[in-house]
């Protein structure tokens, strides 16, 4: 019993030993960095997203003035659907902010005149009641002035912090505070700024006209939109993110909420360091990365080869359905080391067909195969594919289906253009065509079929109907498919 | 259509008198109802008093600046109205043309407020009083649990400027009374005794009696999102401060006679 107790205390002993010492060191870091003399004072520079201020490099931590502007104003959801945001610096997510380790930051919030609500900030980077929110009160027409000290290093988020507090973080007030390491964070050729943001309108996806915020769904968490840079398309197409081949993109990605977690991923890429919710810990070689609500993680990845790299939430619906999806654009040199593209095409036919192909590494023999088929022959197998492939939306005789799927039938879209319907078949179509003198604004998916069976099906569809009995041929289906 | 015909006759009769059109008031049967916030959140008793039927207008606060010189812009004291105290009139005697007179005045401080108020034998309502009358919707007096009421204060947050709207340009609550909602805000006298602090997070400990910004709203409770906003407002305010958003109405003890 003796003995039991004397292990025991000396156990606690040395645990209260351990701790201590633990402590010890962590304020001794604490303390340096609040120790951390500044030396004169600089504006800060204030980016909107996707772009961020100049690295901080090894400049001395200083004073630093950061001046912000909160707005209320109408924008852009999607194509047709305008929201009521209420912003840090009119933008959603807000200016982006970078500082380093050591900085005196003062903090000047000012709140529009014509705004209808009072507003604060509360960021992650403060250590302090409220991470600033009680000091930063502010009304409209007023601003409000008060310092702080970063003492960690790291990517935080900061949003308003005015009751209710969910609805303004769902308009939109969020963004990022970057706090660099003493003698900053290591060079890379490409920074950008992305913020996941989730919002709650009174009508369903897509609904146009000026949509309401909607407290139920924000209540039962039932996302309307989950989109990066505050709206659908914000990081697509022209507004996507570029790189050159070989260069290394680092992002600065935050998680404004209100309330999902996202699963951070770009499409063909795998990033080479995460910096784990924007701490200290790097973790190397990440598929998808988690960024909770109010987190964000710093992720750096170099770009091998060209090509448009997707960038969603994982959590894929989102992605594919609510908006959460931004492209990075990447030009350059090809490596078909790393990556070869479509090799050769074959026929997969388990219950033993008639072809065979073995991957050999030699040129596709499937490709132009010299002697094109006979016309015949090819309305034959093209009635084939029709009825597999085509059938349920045209219709056994190309007569569509009034106010959803064209007619095939003495179609003049179809006739006009041949390329064009090469196209539609390998790539797919979507909204307004005229067909006949009527409008059509449905959805054709790109068809999973190989060039010789596309130069089939359109043979037939061309060779019926009253259309007008072009011979689509195999290298017609190639040429079109090289132009892209 | 009526309205427009009151304000004609109103406009026509300012003419002939000095009479002030916008001080018309309705009778407003008190009653005990619970606040959203209070001070320990429990019934509040009112009194019957009588209320202003529209907001003050540029029209009467450029009568009152004129008849006391000390409310112009040049001469308010900085104590009592901060910078921006009338800053969309052209000067101390004429709004401009691009102020309509029969909007509410705003850019007005409390103290300037509680002032006309007083010169007209009225008084500033008290939070409890203005959100008593704010309860009502076209029929009923107590709205609040209604969808549509909520939705339509809501929905206002989403306007723009409607500053710029003149009075009247709203519905007629059950009591008469016009515009409670959906043009501005408007002071109250005891606007500040709403503990809403900056961090409405914290709000909840017990040294202040109040709600949580974020936490006393219960899934079923929505409602209270259309007033949560007022009383953020209310506690963002300092008695001198003025906002392009923010007007008043005076109201009056039942048992003064007219």
């Amino acid at each position: 019993m003796k003995q039991v107790k004397t292990i025991s205390m000396v156990l606690a002993a040395m645990f209260l030993m351990a701790s201590c010492k633990n402590e010890k060191s962590e304020s001794i870091a604490m303390k340096s960095a609040s120790d951390i003399a500044v030396k004169g004072t600089i504006e800060a520079e204030l980016t909107a997203p996707p772009y961020v201020p100049a690295p901080v490099g090894n400049r001395s931590a200083k004073k630093l003035l950061v001046n912000m502007e909160i707005l209320e104003k109408e924008g852009t959801m999607t194509d047709g659907v305008e929201y009521v945001y209420w912003t840090f610096g009119g933008s959603v997510p807000g200016s982006f902010i970078r500082t380093r380790v050591g900085d005196e930051v003062e903090f000047t919030l000012s709140n529009h005149p014509d705004n209808r609500l009072p507003h604060n900030i509360d960021l992650h980077a403060v250590t302090g009641p409220g991470g600033g929110a009680t000091s930063s009160f502010v009304a409209p027409g007023h601003e409000k002035t008060f310092s702080f000290k970063t003492l960690n290093p790291g990517l935080y988020v900061y949003h308003c912090a005015t009751a209710p507090v969910g609805m303004h973080i769902a308009n939109g007030m969020y963004g990022l505070i970057l706090v660099e390491p003493e003698g900053g964070l290591p060079k890379v050729d490409k920074e950008y700024y992305i913020m996941q943001g989730d919002f709650y309108t009174k009508g369903e996806n897509g609904e146009p006209g000026l949509q309401a915020f909607d407290m139920r769904k924000a209540v039962d968490e039932d996302a309307d939109y989950v989109v990066f840079n505050g709206s659908v398309g914000a990081l697509t197409g022209d507004n996507a993110i570029t790189a050159n081949v070989g260069e290394t993109v680092r992002l600065f990605v935050g998680n404004g909420g209100p309330n999902l977690t996202s699963s951070f991923h770009v499409i063909g890429e795998i990033f080479d360091n995460v910096h784990v919710e924007g701490g200290s810990v790097i973790n190397k070689d990440v598929q998808t990365t988690s960024i909770p609500a109010g987190g964000a993680a710093i992720v750096d990845f170099k770009v091998d080869v060209p090509g448009t790299f997707i960038l969603v939430d994982h959590a894929i619906f989102r992605a594919f359905n609510k908006g959460a999806l931004g492209m990075l654009k990447v030009k350059g040199e090809e490596s078909k080391k790393i990556y070869s593209g479509v090799k050769q095409e074959g026929i997969y036919n388990p219950e033993g067909g008639t072809i065979q192909e073995m991957p050999n590494g030699k040129e596709d023999k499937a490709v132009a195969s010299k002697q094109e088929k006979s016309l015949a022959q090819k309305i034959a197998d093209g009635k084939q594919i029709y009825t597999k492939t085509c059938f349920a939306c045209h219709q056994a005789n190309g007569e569509g289906i009034p106010n959803a799927f064209p007619p095939l039938a003495k179609s003049d879209y179809l006739n006009a253009d041949v390329k064009r319907a090469i196209d539609i078949i390998l790539h797919g179509k979507t909204g307004e065509i005229t067909v006949n003198g009527q409008k059509y604004n449905s959805v054709m998916t790109k068809q999973a079929l190989n060039d010789q069976e596309v130069a089939d099906v359109l043979t037939y569809v061309y060779n019926s109907w009253g259309n007008n009995k072009t011979n689509v041929s195999v290298n017609t289906v190639m040429e079109v498919k090289s132009t892209h | 259509m009526k309205t427009i015909l009151r304000l004609t006759i109103c406009i026509f009769f300012l003419g002939i008198s000095n009479m002030n059109c916008q001080s018309k008031m309705v009778p407003i049967k008190g009653g005990s109802y619970i606040p959203l916030y209070g001070r320990d959140s429990a019934r509040v008793t009112i009194q019957d008093f009588l209320m202003d039927v529209y907001p003050v207008t540029n029209e009467d606060f450029l009568q009152f600046v004129k008849e006391n010189p000390k409310w112009r812009k040049s001469k308010v004291i900085k104590l009592f109205a901060d910078k921006s105290y009338l800053i969309n009139w052209k000067n101390d005697t004429e709004i401009g043309e691009k102020v309509n007179l029969k909007s509410p005045v705003t850019n007005v401080s409390w103290f300037a407020a509680k002032c006309y108020c007083e010169k007209q034998g009225k008084r500033l309502p008290t939070v409890d009083e203005w959100e008593y009358v704010g309860m009502a919707n076209q029929k009923l007096s107590d709205a609040r649990t209604l969808k549509t009421y909520n939705e339509y204060i809501l929905g206002w947050y989403e306007k723009p400027r409607t500053f710029n709207n003149v009075i009247g340009s709203t519905f007629k609550n059950y009591w008469g009374v016009y515009d409670m909602h959906g043009l501005v805000w408007e002071w109250t006298s005891d606007f500040n005794s709403v503990l809403v602090s900056g961090e409405s997070r914290k709000d909840v400990d017990n040294d202040s009696n109040l709600f949580c910004g974020s936490a006393a709203v219960g899934s079923t409770d929505l409602m209270n999102y259309a007033a949560f906003m007022r009383y953020a407002t209310r506690g963002s305010l300092k008695a001198k401060y003025t906002m392009r958003n923010l007007g008043f109405r005076c109201v009056k003890d039942k048992n003064i006679a007219q």
